[in-house]
């Protein structure tokens, strides 16, 4: 009896308490473990959101009023570069695939982990030494970099900054991002549970194998072309640099063909997780599985060949303006689609507005927003007077910050139980989801205004008449900043002293995640399951 | 918005109309839905749901005409920037220069000015570079943007049509006081323009 007993709890024994070669921190920091890793991944890439959110305050306030309110225009001009490597290099570039596709991708498809669990964690120390890096290049003598995190030639050759710090930093972050995708994308052909064909796979793991492609084949390029950046600071190759005869244009298309695809590294997974939400608490099945499959992949595609919108400005011939605009709507297409079936499977659905379907339905609210206000700069003759002015800072924050930033809240709310087998306070989590809604729209809606008005970006000091909506979007950021304290509180309670919970499906999910322990034992499943139906099939909703 | 001063100008407006309309229709639409969908398809309104896997005709409608539509959208865009794209030849020629963080006007008399004059009703076409770093030759109230920079031969034109000062910005970001860096374009009479010209 007493033998059995402990045989059954050892076999449910959860990731948490599983005892490994080593145990405290080292049980954590030396684990392949892919949830103990993305656990990892939590840890730090939240206290980097935090950081970004914090300059990003600071950016705001600066802005309240005219002339000098707080900082003085170099220390400005560090603070919104550091913003932009922080937030994209540091927290949505790595966000979702590393923290919910470690935890979740190899569980969803029916695997014991990823297909290779030591690289695996060697990503996250890659990216601790990148962050680590990140950090050196502000306190370093020289001062923070002040490039923008464009880093656009000839302007980061000429500063007198740390750049070399922050672009290696960048490069280092690259291969974390790189083998993190190529991990994902073995795992994703060749783990599968047995039964589990490409179009019985759920749509978060489909959202993750198209960005794992864009990874692999885009972030290469960026990775060259900062070393060659790095190239010219020391030895004046003169490959960029117009005062030795280089070209900075050339620049600019070996780093926006990166970093425009980047911009779907950032939101293809936030869809994924977005396809899971809206599924889940609408308790049917999704609306045009394949459909929003397939943009997935049509996104990472055409996504990969519209990088010249960046540059309608810069002299490119007008036949290349007419290509790069032409693909730019095209890429509208499948976004659309994503949209139209989130939209549909609402439909006759039996909705229930938890915390994560909030931020799922508010998520379609502003990438819509995101999108069409794409559709805007990517109209010529539009993008020629808005490139370079704020309206453009607004159509990215909606983009990013609307898809990945609240991909994390909703998918943190949605799995948080799973993950620690705690529960959150419901209550405080509507109020958050509230306070960072409104809040978003007030910051960054005013911005489309004064840009489409002529407010340039990365202005340290603005004429009288930007003010008014300067002030509004201020104000906006501190009851955004509101909804977040309330949202990191509600968390860290949940984690450190919610109710306990072992329910293994406490929201009406069916794809794989809910049918293993809360939370999750070591290796996921005792006995790898077979897999006959499709992902989302809600069998009790059929005629 | 901004005064109307060109023709240009009022082309680009008109299609920022059209294209902020069709964007507000499918906003609304798209909010429209989900606020409606999330009150009658409530779990406590409708508490067993109805499985529907897709509808081919469906996607092929909502892929069909939000093609058309940004087809439409992306020709209109084309058509105003055509007309951007190449100086009319009887243009009057200015160089500016920029440099971290000032403007310099150069005309072809030699004359040189940190504020650019020009003449109404006169095709003016704007040489632009740059002798250190990117910038960008950009007046809002004309709906021009075109970066300046080293080694390169870019330019843009206009041609105002109404007296009057508009501000001049540099759109991209060049250092410590990239916002600074803004002058002035005033449009002036052909008499006062020449006066001025040749003082």
């Amino acid at each position: 009896m007493t033998d059995n007993s402990i045989a059954i709890k050892k076999e449910h024994e959860s990731y948490l308490e599983h005892k490994g070669k080593y145990s405290g921190l080292f049980g954590w920091i030396l684990s392949t473990d892919h949830k103990r890793i993305a656990i990892l991944y939590l840890v730090v890439i939240s206290a980097w959101f935090l950081i970004g959110v914090t300059l990003g305050f600071l950016i705001r306030l600066e802005l309240f009023t005219t002339g000098e309110t707080i900082i003085g225009p170099q220390t400005y001009n560090s603070f919104f570069t550091v913003h932009g490597i922080i937030m994209l290099f540091l927290f949505v570039i790595p966000g979702i695939p590393a923290i919910f596709g470690n935890f979740f991708l190899p569980i969803m498809i029916g695997a014991k982990d990823v297909a290779f669990p030591r690289l695996n964690l060697f990503t996250w120390y890659l990216y601790v030494l990148g962050s680590v890096l990140v950090i050196t290049s502000v306190f370093l003598p020289g001062g923070a970099p002040d490039s923008g995190w464009t880093f656009y030639i000839p302007y980061s050759v000429r500063t007198g900054t740390n750049m070399i710090i922050t672009l290696s930093a960048a490069f280092i972050l690259g291969f974390s991002s790189i083998l993190t995708g190529l991990n994902f994308i073995v795992t994703i052909h060749r783990m599968r549970a047995p039964g589990m064909g490409w179009f019985k796979m759920p749509l978060f793991p489909w959202a993750l194998y198209a960005t794992g492609w864009i990874q692999v084949l885009v972030t290469p390029i960026i990775g060259i072309t900062l070393l060659l950046i790095i190239f010219e600071r020391l030895f004046g190759v003169g490959l960029f640099d117009p005062s030795l005869g280089g070209d900075p244009v050339l620049y600019q298309h070996l780093f926006w063909i990166y970093s425009h695809p980047a911009v779907y590294i950032m939101a293809v997974p936030a869809m994924g997780v977005i396809s899971e939400l809206i599924t889940v608490y609408s308790h049917k099945t999704i609306f045009g599985y394949k459909a929003i499959a397939f943009s997935s992949l049509a996104i990472a595609l055409f996504g990969s060949l519209v990088w010249g919108h960046h540059m309608f400005s810069s002299g490119m011939s007008d036949t290349a303006n007419f290509v790069f605009s032409l693909i730019t709507f095209v890429v509208a297409i499948p976004s659309a689609i994503k949209v139209f079936n989130w939209t549909a499977t609402l439909y006759k659905g039996s909705i229930e507005l938890e915390p994560p379907m909030l931020f799922a339905l508010a998520f379609i609210f502003l990438f819509t927003i995101g999108g069409l206000t794409g559709i805007m700069q990517g109209t010529l003759s539009l993008d020629i007077h808005l490139t370079d002015t704020t309206f453009i800072v607004g159509h990215f924050h909606y983009v990013i910050f609307g898809t990945a930033g609240f991909g994390v809240f909703g998918g943190l709310y949605h799995w948080i139980p799973k993950m620690f087998g705690r529960l959150y306070n419901k209550k405080m989590a509507k109020v958050s989801f509230w306070f960072l809604f409104i809040g978003f729209n007030i910051l960054y809606f005013p911005m489309f205004v004064m840009g489409w008005l002529g407010m340039p970006r990365r202005s340290y000091d603005y004429l009288p008449e930007y003010q008014i909506y300067h002030e509004i979007s201020t104000v906006g950021s501190w009851i955004l900043i509101i909804g977040l304290v309330i949202l990191v509180y509600t968390i860290i309670k949940a984690i450190k002293s919610g109710e306990r919970t072992s329910e293994m499906n406490y929201c009406g999910g069916e794809t794989l995640e809910w049918y293993v322990e809360t939370p999750p034992t070591h290796e996921n499943f005792d006995e790898v399951p077979v897999i006959t139906g499709e992902p989302y099939a809600y069998k009790q909703n059929e005629l | 918005m901004i005064a109307q001063v060109s023709n240009y100008t009022q082309s680009v407006d008109n299609t920022f109309i059209i294209v902020t309309g069709i964007c507000v229709f499918f906003l609304l639409l798209i909010t429209v839905l989900l606020v409606f969908f999330s009150i009658r398809y409530n779990k406590k309104r409708n508490p067993k749901a109805l499985n529907i896997h897709g509808s081919t005709k469906l996607e092929v409608i909502w892929t069909i005409i939000p093609t058309l539509i940004v087809l439409y959208i992306f020709w209109i865009g084309w058509v105003d920037y055509k007309e951007l794209a190449n100086a009319p030849k009887d243009s009057m020629v200015i160089q500016a220069t920029a440099s971290m963080w000032q403007w310099k006007f150069t005309y072809s008399n030699g004359k040189v000015a940190d504020t650019l004059y020009v003449p109404v009703n006169q095709n003016i076409k704007m040489k632009l570079n740059a002798t250190d770093v990117d910038h960008s030759f950009y007046i809002p109230a004309f709906r021009i943007k075109r970066d300046a920079m080293p080694n390169t031969n870019n330019s843009t034109w206009f041609n105002a049509e109404k007296l009057g000062s508009y501000t001049l910005f540099c759109a991209e970001y060049c250092g410590l006081n990239h916002s600074k860096m803004i002058t002035k374009l005033k449009v002036v009479s052909k008499e006062d323009f020449n006066n001025w010209l040749n003082k």
